[in-house]
């Protein structure tokens, strides 16, 4: 059988970052809010 | 299932005007794809995931300032964020190549110092001292020119001036001199090297 001689490649479909991570984005994004003044923004995070 | 008809550019427009779950099926759409591109730089799951997160909160960030600019398409965006910040991640953990002496390996084969040792610079200056004696030994019109030369730096044509001969005649005394100087060190066999 040929040997193969390239790395084993890390990449793999099944890969997705943990539940938390994504639940975490997805709250961060419910709770920001970003108000421009003028040239300055400013985020506000709500509780 | 109906959200997978909807284009990238659409449910980023959605998410912009307020609908949140728009990013939700960004982030569902695409998540394989960029967290497979940040792990098989990373090789760290949890590296990856902290990658990943920073990611999203700048998509997030830009999304809500309105910053964002439909020239380019989403995933690409996103994956160029994703690169920059897996090359900050390795330029913060970039460490100093670190070499341990072994048996085999000695550190001071990759380390040298170029500067003369005692007896060096003591070779050097003995045979600066036994060439100054031996052009003392020139004939005067040659030893003129050879250290207006070498010692004062000047052209020919300052020293033809200057001793007022001309640029061939001084040419010609350096020729000499040099030649002198080397039948005087074959002849008492001198070494003027350190």
């Amino acid at each position: 059988m040929a040997k193969i001689y390239s790395k084993k490649a890390l990449a793999s479909k099944d890969l997705k970052p943990k539940k938390e991570v994504v639940s975490f984005l997805l709250s961060y994004s419910q709770a920001l809010t970003i108000v421009k003044i003028e040239d300055k923004s400013f985020e506000i995070i709500a509780n | 299932m109906a959200d997978l008809h909807i284009p990238d550019a659409l449910l980023v427009k959605n998410y912009v005007e307020g609908n949140e779950s728009a990013l939700g099926t960004l982030i569902k759409r695409h998540e394989s794809k960029i967290y497979g591109f940040i792990y098989s730089k990373i090789a760290d799951r949890d590296i990856s995931n902290d990658i990943f997160q920073d990611t999203f909160i700048k998509v997030i960030k830009t999304l809500k300032s309105n910053s964002y600019n439909e020239e380019g398409k989403f995933l690409p965006w996103v994956m160029r964020i994703s690169h920059n910040l897996i090359v900050d991640h390795f330029r913060k953990t970039k460490k100093m190549p670190m070499y341990r002496e072994t048996e085999e390996f000695s550190i001071f084969s990759i380390m040298s110092d170029d500067s003369l040792t005692i007896e060096g610079k003591m070779i050097v200056d003995q045979v600066e001292i036994d060439l100054k004696k031996l052009i003392e030994e020139l004939p005067d019109d040659q030893k003129e020119v050879l250290v207006m030369r070498m010692y004062q730096d000047m052209s020919f044509k300052e020293i033809s001036e200057l001793t007022d001969v001309s640029i061939n005649t001084a040419l010609g005394r350096m020729r000499y001199a040099l030649m002198n100087l080397r039948k005087i060190i074959d002849k008492h066999q001198i070494i003027l090297t350190n």
